[in-house]
């Protein structure tokens, strides 16, 4: 299952965001992001194939040192791990 | 088969809060939510596994995360709440403490069995995970369920820690002592 892309205006950043399906903090995640016009790409890892969940695991894993979701990754190298507004406003500069 | 529901999976909660002496988050919204995550995994898996967690889809893996998972006793006493707020203490509940994101609490090397087996870590990832989390996760000391009882019932439990409340009289927590007799069994 490949990223899905959110599009919006305010797309200074690289912004990328492992989620889960079922996760109501993913979808607030996506949904703060989606009301400040940021535009991001997320996947929810619950829905990926098994081969895709491997690699996820490494990319998490070697960045956050967790697999904890939602993982935000600002600009490849900020990271935030859960729903934190003031860490996402200050990184994206919203 | 029964239909699974907001309602059924709504009901069981709280009655397992009323049980065990949490509350349900005071948050509609937010409840609303993770009660809906926690019906699409029942659907899903068989078994209402946490909504913000991994599952593996395989029971024995994912026992430790189904809902009310072996972690809410510690995380409630410590932050107020569980690792996905669906359970809260009265403080929280009532308004006069706000829980921080609570970490997780689970063992990494058990999170990894929701991930393909073949993906072995390699060493530098490990090291990092060192840097970044102060843990070695490579060795995980897992905590050793004991005998404790309440001083006001004489209720019995073997778990890591005693419960929040007693199940049966609702005592506090302060009320269990562990049980350290050497029990003998004689032939």
């Amino acid at each position: 299952m490949p990223f899905s892309k959110v599009s919006g205006r305010n797309n200074a950043h690289k912004v990328v965001v492992y989620a889960l399906s079922t996760c109501v903090w993913c979808k607030m995640t996506k949904q703060f992001l989606k009301d400040n016009n940021v535009e991001f790409e997320y996947i929810d890892v619950d829905l990926c194939e098994e081969k895709e969940k491997a690699r996820i695991r490494e990319e998490l894993q070697s960045r956050s040192g967790g697999l904890s979701y939602p993982t935000t990754i600002v600009d490849d190298k900020i990271v935030i791990v859960g729903f934190k507004k003031d860490k996402l406003k200050e990184a994206l500069g919203i | 088969m029964t239909e699974i529901t907001i309602e059924t999976v709504l009901k069981r909660a709280e009655a397992d809060a009323r049980t065990y002496g949490y509350y349900l988050n005071p948050d509609p919204e937010l409840l609303q939510g993770l009660l809906e995550g926690l019906k699409v995994n029942e659907e899903r898996y068989g078994y209402p596994s946490c909504p913000c967690r991994l599952a593996s889809g395989k029971f024995e893996h994912d026992r430790d995360i189904i809902c009310p998972c072996d972690y809410r006793d510690p995380d409630v006493a410590e932050f107020g709440a569980c690792y996905c707020r669906l359970y809260v203490s009265k403080e929280v509940f009532e308004g006069k403490k706000e829980p921080p994101t609570v970490p997780e609490r689970r063992p990494l090397e058990k999170q990894s069995r929701a991930y393909l087996a073949t993906s072995e870590l390699k060493a530098e990832t490990v090291e990092m995970q060192k840097v970044l989390t102060g843990k070695d996760t490579a060795k995980v000391v897992e905590p050793k369920p004991k005998l404790w009882y309440c001083k006001q019932c004489g209720y019995v439990v073997f778990r890591d820690e005693p419960p929040y409340i007693c199940p049966i009289c609702k005592a506090k927590r302060e009320m269990f002592a562990e049980i350290k007799t050497l029990i003998e069994f004689v032939v």
